[in-house]
């Protein structure tokens, strides 16, 4: 039996798994997906939100503020791409600027530092590519830049070196009370489909979308998530001078609206919509979707070469119907924790997230700390970044640095070996992307996709043909036709 | 009573339209066409359309898994599919030198299959 | 640092050439570097004829356009290098090269030929809506893994765009047994040759859709099909024309863009509309003695035009050394 049983290796299972892992016990990470990080966490504004949004009191203001206290220390101590770049609500309207006093009072309540408002003037000075329209703004310094790819990969890579196990290609169907602690029944396509259980002590629910059925299948006090779609588009380097801080409109009833922003890799990002769908597995962009992303953007910087689009996509917000966070154990079933409605701000949340409900069960459980935790990890040093002589000593002392296979981004193939061979690496053409960046530059992997498939390929040993792009059915290649 | 048929010459990039005009089967006019090739391609498309066959042929033992080849001269249009039958079951042995006959005779038309690169051997073969 | 009176950045079809005839004109110290692990550039995977007709008097295939050129270069020993990706390059005429199995070099040059070639447009320029699945290639991608490595990357296909590249595939993916659904259009006329649209469509029966473009990617994890609507003359799709073809396989020939990401390290101005630098009749940047040819310039339909923009871009570049030695 597992001390701890984590459903879902997104950016909030990663957290607790390692905070989790800081003490004395089991755990053992249970994933749907075939890689870390293929969820919730992994289409979003990559944002590090101040705190200013939510209500005062609620769980989201609370674990909001403290994440995006605790991001910039975590982000250093995993190697994590983190830029604290500011951020701006804009307002448009007298009416507008009333709205931006009601946030700055809001956000102060929440313990947001270093909130202030910005005259016409200044705001022009700070942003030169914004509308003219464009008459006040919140300005809240504190926000910042994530990668959220980086940072999930390396909380789980982190949990994993201090003994956290993790299992992919692992779907929950069932959960029953089973002694002292649940059973946990999952189906594998891992394990031909084959039907396979796990007993864990205490278990945590970290499961997106999917986090109420869980829930659900163990308390009477019912949850339900509604996915609530966003699209965004992604925009070539050239473009990322149009916003040095993240800008927001003042908010409307849903959520956030569109927001420009700059990536922590520096392309520019616009986006997202909102809009409340049926279909959790229904992450696919719309015609509608993206011409409202350009048009509301066009607003905020009127511009902008939208024509520099390199990629769209949508991600799902997994919205819990009471609209808060739900973080702790259930009431009705001991030692079942759960992260229930963990949507916007759940980034900039989880290293709070994660830190609280490692502790609530640490006391729960009498776990006891562990002398040597590992606190830090490292990178993956991306060969661009390099200066010279650092690029001469690395080809030198790992000649698979002198390869370059992505000759977009210029990412070579050292790179992309230990992206394979580091614990969790990566198994497939989007696990690679997500560590290092292949295929995500102008040419979205025209050039680089079929090195990458034989590197793959020799790498684990298995025939391309079974090689995915993102694990299941997502097969790169039908056939060998020689 | 004549019969016409319209083309597009595929012999350059300026791909001409040609008409040509048939009575009982025969040419009695072609016209169109802006040199002689066109001429040539546009007798033979109405009577024995011809193309050139161009893929590749698995390499054993080469420094690359496949070599491209073409037929050496048009072959029959109908035979295109039935010569890529015959083609995917072929293999060479590297090393293979351009202009290399790979295949002497493709699907019956006394036509063989060349290389049109070079593969080297690998080394260690 | 090591020395060259020419360094010629790409061994293409236009690098190739350039070098040819920069010997010709008497430049001894020529060096051409390339980034793939064998010269020829994109020919190699062209297997197909159509090279050649005004530089050879013959229709050749890629790979035999590239030999004769190849040829010429060995005969006239001209060096180079392959697996060499040229990472930075300065106003005064540094090169640095990262080789695979030898590390960073560092190359003064007197003069540089720019011949980096093109690359696709990707699918995000199309902001395509619906599903990121497995099995949207761009159709030199999807070149590249038939005739080089041997393998199918799907059974059904659906061509987007109908420029060259994406009606050689039609024919090739055919030929290979795949069955090519369609080729779609979004234009009125189609932006290949004519005689592609013969010899690789019309021979197989494999229908364009001019008008036509793809609304919408099926398929969560693999691609299971597009919708294919009809588009006005302002080429926005028209309501109720929507069709489902069932597919694996997305292919896209929706333009090339020459390759200037080394040309902006150099800060010289750049053309809007081609989207390659501004230069000369003589082939000549706005920086002296940085000379550029081939689809880096501009996208070419022929290489045989490449081949003779390349030829005067490496006369120049000589006679640019000449020059300066004087």
């Amino acid at each position: 039996m597992y001390d701890a049983i984590i459903i879902g290796a997104g950016v909030i299972g990663a957290a607790v798994a390692r905070e989790l892992s800081r003490y004395q016990c089991s755990i053992l990470v249970l994933e749907k997906g075939e890689d870390v990080c293929v969820g919730t966490s992994k289409a979003n504004s990559g944002l590090v939100h101040a705190g200013f949004d939510a209500k005062p009191g609620s769980l989201k203001a609370k674990y909001n503020v403290q994440g995006s206290l605790m991001m910039e220390e975590l982000c250093r101590k995993l190697d994590v791409p983190y830029e604290r770049n500011g951020a701006l609500v804009l307002a448009f309207s007298q009416e507008e600027m009333e709205t931006l006093q009601g946030l700055k009072r809001q956000g102060e309540e929440n313990g947001v530092k270093e909130l202030a408002i910005l005259e016409k003037e200044q705001l022009r000075k700070q942003e030169p590519s914004l509308s003219k329209e464009a008459v006040a703004a919140l300005y809240a310094p504190t926000a910042a830049l994530v990668c959220p790819f980086l940072l999930t990969i390396a909380l789980a890579e982190n949990a994993n070196m201090n003994g956290a196990e993790f299992l992919f290609e692992r779907e929950v169907t069932h959960i029953q009370k089973a002694g002292e602690g649940y059973e946990v029944k999952v189906s594998s396509p891992a394990n031909s489909g084959k039907q396979e259980s796990y007993l864990g002590k205490n278990i945590i629910n970290c499961a997106g979308l999917y986090s109420d059925k869980l829930h659900n299948m163990v308390s009477k006090r019912s949850y339900q998530i509604t996915p609530v779609k966003g699209e965004y588009c992604l925009l070539d380097k050239s473009e990322a001078t149009a916003a040095s801080s993240t800008l927001f409109r003042v908010p409307g009833k849903m959520g956030k609206g569109v927001l420009v922003t700059r990536t922590v890799h520096g392309n520019l990002l616009l986006g997202p919509t909102a809009e409340s769908i049926s279909d959790k597995e229904e992450t696919a962009t719309s015609r509608e979707g993206l011409e409202k992303v350009l048009t509301d953007t066009r607003h905020t910087v009127p511009d902008l070469n939208t024509g520099m689009v390199i990629t769209s996509f949508a991600g799902l917000r997994a919205h819990e119907r009471d609209g808060d966070f739900v973080i702790g154990e259930a009431e009705d079933a001991h030692g079942f924790f759960d992260a229930v409605g963990i949507e916007s701000p759940g980034l900039s949340s989880a290293p709070a997230i994660g830190s609280a409900l490692a502790g609530m069960i640490a006391e729960k459980n009498n776990f006891q700390q562990k002398e040597q935790f590992q606190e830090e990890r490292k990178g993956i040093v991306p060969f661009v970044s390099l200066s010279p002589e650092e690029k001469e000593a690395i080809v030198k002392e790992k000649p698979a640095y002198g390869n370059m296979i992505c000759r977009c981004e210029m990412i070579t193939e050292g790179e992309i070996l230990e992206a394979i061979h580091r614990p969790l690496g990566a198994k497939s053409l989007d696990g690679l992307k997500r560590r290092v960046r292949t295929g995500m530059g102008r040419c979205q992997g025209g050039f680089c996709t079929p090195k990458l498939v034989e590197i793959l390929e020799r790498e684990w040993g298995i025939s391309k043909l079974k090689l995915t792009k993102t694990g299941g059915s997502s097969r790169m290649l039908a056939d060998e036709n020689r | 009573m004549t019969e016409k048929k319209e083309l597009t010459c595929i012999k350059c990039p300026r791909g001409c339209g040609i008409l040509v005009e048939l009575e009982q089967g025969s040419i009695v006019a072609i016209s169109g066409n802006q040199c002689n090739n066109g001429k040539e391609y546009a007798k033979k498309e109405v009577t024995n359309p011809t193309r050139i066959l161009t893929t590749t042929v698995k390499v054993l033992k080469g420094t690359e898994k496949v070599v491209a080849v073409k037929s050496k001269e048009e072959i029959p249009k109908e035979k295109l599919l039935p010569a890529m039958e015959q083609i995917r079951k072929a293999a060479v042995e590297a090393p293979v030198v351009l202009g290399e006959t790979i295949l002497e005779d493709l699907c019956d038309t006394g036509i063989p299959l060349v290389a049109t690169a070079s593969v080297a051997r690998k080394r260690d073969c | 640092m090591l020395q060259y009176d020419l360094v010629i950045i790409g061994g293409g079809p236009a690098g190739l050439a350039a070098a040819d005839s920069a010997r010709e004109m008497g430049i001894q110290s020529i060096l051409i570097l390339e980034r793939e692990n064998k010269l020829g550039g994109i020919l190699n995977q062209c297997i197909h004829t159509g090279f050649g007709l005004h530089t050879f008097r013959e229709e050749l295939t890629g790979p035999e356009y590239a030999a004769r050129y190849i040829d010429k270069i060995r005969e006239k020993e001209i060096e180079y290098k392959v697996s060499a990706m040229v990472i930075h390059i300065t106003r005064d005429k540094q090169v640095t090269v990262m080789e695979k199995g030898v590390g960073l070099i560092h190359i003064q040059a007197k003069a540089i030929v720019l011949a980096m070639g093109c690359r696709e447009r990707p699918r995000g320029a199309l902001n395509i809506p619906g599903y990121r699945p497995a099995g949207i290639y761009s159709a030199g991608t999807a070149q590249y893994f038939v005739n080089i490595d041997g393998t199918l990357p799907g059974r059904e296909i659906v061509i987007l765009g109908s420029g060259d590249i994406g009606l050689i595939m039609a024919r090739r993916l055919t030929l290979e047994g795949a069955n090519v659904k369609c080729v779609a259009e979004i234009m009125p006329k189609s932006g290949g040759l004519k005689r592609n649209i013969v010899q690789c469509l019309e021979d197989f029966g494999i229908p364009l859709r001019l008008s036509h473009t793809v609304t919408y990617i099926h398929g969560k994890e693999r691609v299971e099909g597009v919708t294919l609507s009809k588009v006005d003359e302002k080429l926005e799709p028209v309501p109720g024309t929507d069709e489902f073809i069932s597919c694996d396989t997305l292919l896209l020939s929706v333009g090339l863009i020459p390759e200037n990401e080394l040309t902006k390290k150099l800060e010289v101005p750049m053309d809007e509309k081609t989207k390659g630098p501004v230069v000369t009749s003589e082939m000549e940047t706005a920086l002296p003695g940085v000379f550029a040819c081939g689809n880096v310039v501009h996208v070419h339909d022929l290489v045989d035009h490449v081949s003779q923009e390349a030829k005067k871009a490496g006369e120049s570049a000589a006679r640019y050394i000449l020059e300066e030695a004087i």
